[in-house]
């Protein structure tokens, strides 16, 4: 199949950016998305050009280095997919399709589709764990947690860090990642001791960091590749009520 | 150069507490006066960053990616061993010790096996405090499965995201000392070189990848967690970014390199599906406790795609028609035999002309028996996120027909050479988890990867590392000594060059073409004469790619292509020593099957009498043929015998 593509391209982070138009003849039906565009970018390289910069890693959906919109949808908006996993079987012959990065403040583009995400680690880094040394905690069947609420925290520990919520969301808001971690980790028992603190130290260094506030809108939810639920959001604004009437300082 | 295992002799049960005792200790008060370099943030690398943090260190943790999470232990799937016989079904430290040394062909070192086996169960109780949502059954305890190579059930899981699970809870641990400012994170940065000062590893040179930037880092150690090179391939299973950069340049720098022929090839990976594929996606070995491999009997069943020709519908090929060749072979282990004894069936069923895929390399994975057995909701819960991603990438739905499989490139066991306190020959150079040799012989059992990584990390290389920092003490620190300013020089050098050339082929051409004649010569199968063509065209794509490659843009700003330049000239310089080490050993072990040397039933083929030994090579220059040092292996628990999973 033969395709058209405009695609964002920046120099850097102060570059103004433009959009750039870009053919894909023969391709494929069995090829990657992002195999589809290696063949465009091999071709430029061949020519002296410098190619799209994409991020991308393990290629299998799991490490969540990839992801740009396709025509306004985070990923390409197949469900439960990312897009390196998304194959061109899902598009048909003469499609023009816009490609664009992660658009939000507190994810400058750094190249073309290449965004710095390093904001999902400060929120991690400010509460989203539990506080064991290595090499001292006691048997693991010790602690007991019962197979519904492992699979609860399993679906929210699910979260690959892509930031394709931050991007669908119109607010820019980093709710449902944040969320995901504190549900993950506030639904075992493991995550009680530092539940509330956890709570309000890693929303506010996402308030800091430049995101937007949560108004329910559930396009994060909506497009997210594995299919994270608003559940987590619910939790997070409950527990932070319950930590401002315990009246726990952040930590 | 003698080869020291230093591993302690005497009584294998007592010997790592009697080691642990032996070995010096740094007083808390001076830990902060050590700086510590840790290169990768997998498993290995950020339970070492965290530990080693914990533990009162300073230390400089880099990675390539964008975050820390994404290194590319995050993909593994299906599970990990640990000895803690919670099913009551006879497992124990000895059982999960003599499976390993058993399943790696009698190729690794005893003491080293033992230690990994005996902090396994250390690794579980870790994980579940850090919050590692590790499948349960409904009482609450912990629930296991079974993998390749054992009979017992040991295997920990969190649904088919083991990995992702268990890294994420290493990064927590990580991003804790972050925050605690005890480790300092480079994201983003690569590591391109080390630095020898007075014969001893202190530092390294790394790029960032968004400016571009050359700098350079000073230490009182360099620790390597930077995996495995199975991209030499091309076509594998690692992420794309996966390279053997770190480790080949501490060989160039006078690290040995340690059986660098034994590759682990994964019996089930959705297979090629045509020319411009950019990897190959696995399927986890845990499908094998449920799915039924089987190829059609009459080639006039079988499907090749590349040739158009549509064969049957595999659920229209009878019983008797279908060939359940692994069950037939091997009655005992049956669907779960070790992941070479698979690989080599599926090879030889297609090589019989039995495949049934692109080019026909592949057979099938079935569920129709296990669904009818268990109904469809409770293999649903099993392996329903691997059926969908097969069915994303195939467009095939797994429950209505079955899957096709063939093996690919997995894994790597050969790595640089450490000795029992995971130090390299270069005194300060400490290498953990895919990227050093040290456990797995010449061939890793299923879920012993995970294990390995944050064994070392964790529960081995913390307490290692202060017998070295101990013993040389606090010592200055600078970036300014010769041996920095030589080293960055070389690496400006290099890059220099890769942007001078101007050539009309893409470093991925390059990477294809060494790759695909890596997987013909030195992959599943190996022979004399097809790793001596090896040794003329890896010398000749090198020439050429040094002469035509094309790398576009400069080195001060985001430049991916010269990213992968790097990576690809070092994979043409490794593979040469990849290659004459296949060739040196001429008998076939575990992933390592020189067909010169088999059974009647064409089963790998040891001789203990003359290889049973690790080979470590010493790089000598490029082209130039590296020098084999040998440390014997002694047995003196397990006794080597021919392998039967019959």
């Amino acid at each position: 199949m033969n395709l058209t593509l405009h695609v964002w391209r920046q120099n850097g982070p102060s570059d103004k950016g433009r959009f750039e138009t870009y053919q894909a003849n023969g391709i494929s039906e069995h090829m990657s998305f992002l195999e589809m565009l290696d063949f465009v970018n091999e071709k430029l390289e061949s020519e002296g050009k410098a190619p799209i910069v994409f991020e991308h890693d393990c290629r299998e959906g799991i490490c969540g280095s990839c992801g740009f919109m396709i025509d306004g949808k985070a990923h390409g908006g197949q469900h439960r997919t990312t897009v390196c996993q998304l194959h061109m079987r899902s598009f048909k012959d003469g499609d023009v399709l816009t490609l664009e990065p992660w658009r939000a403040a507190a994810f400058p583009v750094l190249r073309d589709l290449m965004v710095d995400r390093s904001a999902f680690d400060r929120i991690v880094q400010a509460g989203g764990y539990v506080s064991v040394r290595s090499g001292s905690p006691q048997d693991a069947n010790a602690i007991l947690v019962g197979k519904e609420e492992v699979d609860r925290a399993f679906d929210a520990a699910a979260c690959i860090g892509c930031g394709a919520c931050v991007a669908s969301c119109p607010n820019a808001s980093a709710m449902l990642f944040t969320g995901a971690k504190i549900s993950h980790l506030g639904l075992l028992p493991q995550g009680q001791p530092e539940r509330y603190r956890r709570v309000q130290a890693m929303t506010q260094t996402m308030d800091e960091a430049g995101f937007g506030y949560c108004s329910n809108h559930g396009e994060c939810s909506a497009f997210c590749p594995k299919d994270i639920s608003l559940d987590v959001i619910a939790m997070t604004n409950r527990d932070l009520m319950a930590a401002q009437v315990k009246g726990r300082s952040e930590g | 150069m003698i080869l020291e295992s230093k591993a302690p002799g005497g009584d294998i049960q007592t010997a790592w507490q009697r080691h642990k005792f032996d070995i010096k200790i740094v007083n808390p008060a001076n830990k902060r006066k050590y700086t510590v370099i840790v290169v990768g943030t997998g498993l290995a690398g950020a339970a070492a960053a965290a530990t080693l943090g914990e533990l009162g260190y300073n230390v400089l943790n880099f990675c390539f990616q964008d975050s820390a999470r994404r290194a590319h232990s995050i993909a593994a799937q299906g599970g990990i061993n640990a000895a803690k016989n919670y099913q009551g079904d006879g497992d124990s430290v000895y059982r999960l010790f003599y499976d390993t040394v058993k399943g790696g062909d009698f190729r690794a070192r005893e003491e080293n096996v033992y230690r990994l086996a005996e902090v396994s169960g250390n690794i579980i109780d870790q994980a579940v405090a850090q919050g590692v949502p590790f499948a349960r059954e409904y009482g609450g305890l912990l629930s296991n499965r079974s993998f390749g190579g054992s009979l017992v059930s040991r295997t920990f899981y969190a649904q088919g995201q083991t990995g992702q699970q268990l890294l994420i809870g290493a990064y927590q641990a990580l991003s804790r000392q972050v925050k605690d400012g005890k480790v300092k994170l480079f994201a983003r940065t690569e590591m391109l070189d080390l630095v020898i000062e007075d014969g001893h590893a202190r530092g390294i040179i790394t790029r960032n990848l968004v400016t571009g930037k050359i700098e350079r880092h000073v230490a009182d150690a360099v620790v390597l967690g930077t995996g495995g090179y199975g991209n030499a391939f091309f076509l594998s299973t690692n992420a794309m970014g996966s390279n053997v950069t770190a480790a080949w340049r501490a060989a160039k720098r006078g690290a040995l390199f340690a059986n660098p022929c034994f590759t682990q090839i994964h019996p089930t990976c959705i297979p090629v599906s045509g020319g411009y594929q950019s990897k190959l996606t696995l399927m986890s070995e845990s499908l094998r406790n449920d799915g039924r491999v089987w190829a059609p009997k009459n080639p006039a069943d079988a499907w090749d795609m590349a040739k158009g020709k549509l064969g049957k519908d595999p659920r229209q090929i009878p019983e008797a028609d279908r060939d359940y060749f692994l069950e037939r072979r091997y009655p005992t282990f049956g669907n779960l035999v070790p992941r070479d004894v698979a690989s080599r069936a599926a090879k030889k069923a297609c090589d019989d002309g039995q495949g049934v895929a692109y080019e026909g390399r592949g057979v099938y994975l079935d569920f129709a028996e296990s669904i009818g057995r268990l109904g469809q909701k409770a293999v649903a819960e099993r392996y329903g996120n691997l059926f969908e991603m097969y069915e994303r990438i195939t467009g095939d739905n797994p429950f209505e027909t079955p899957m096709r499989i063939y093996p690919a490139v997995h894994y790597t066991m050969g790595g640089l050479w450490v000795d029992y306190n995971l130090q390299s020959n270069v005194p300060g150079l400490f290498v953990i988890g895919e990227a050093n040799f040290s456990d797995h012989g010449a061939n890793r059992l299923g879920a012993s990867a995970l294990m390995q990584g944050l064994s070392d990390g964790y529960f081995v290389l913390p307490y290692t590392i202060g017998h070295y920092l101990a013993q040389v003490g606090p010592r200055p620190k600078s970036t300014d000594w010769g041996s920095f300013k030589q080293v960055e020089g070389e690496v400006n050098e290099k890059t220099k060059k890769l942007l001078s050339i101007k050539g009309k082929r893409s470093v991925d051409s390059f990477h294809r073409e060494l790759g695909l004649l890596m997987w013909e010569h030195c992959g599943m199968a190996r022979n004399e004469q097809g790793l001596t063509t090896l040794l003329q065209e890896i010398p000749r794509i090198r020439e050429e790619f040094w002469k035509d490659v094309s790398v576009p843009g400069s080195e001060g700003e985001v430049n991916q292509v010269l990213e992968r330049a790097g990576r690809v000239a070092d994979f043409l310089e490794f593979t040469e020593m990849m290659v004459l080490d296949a060739r040196e050993r001429r008998e076939s072990c575990g992933g390592h099957f020189r067909e010169e040397f088999q059974t009647e039933e064409g089963e790998a083929k040891r001789d203990d009498e003359n290889f049973q030994y690790v080979a470590a090579w010493e790089f000598k220059g490029v082209g130039v043929a590296p020098e084999l040092h040998k440390e014997p292996l002694n047995f003196r628990y397990v006794k080597p015998s021919q392998r039967s999973y019959k």
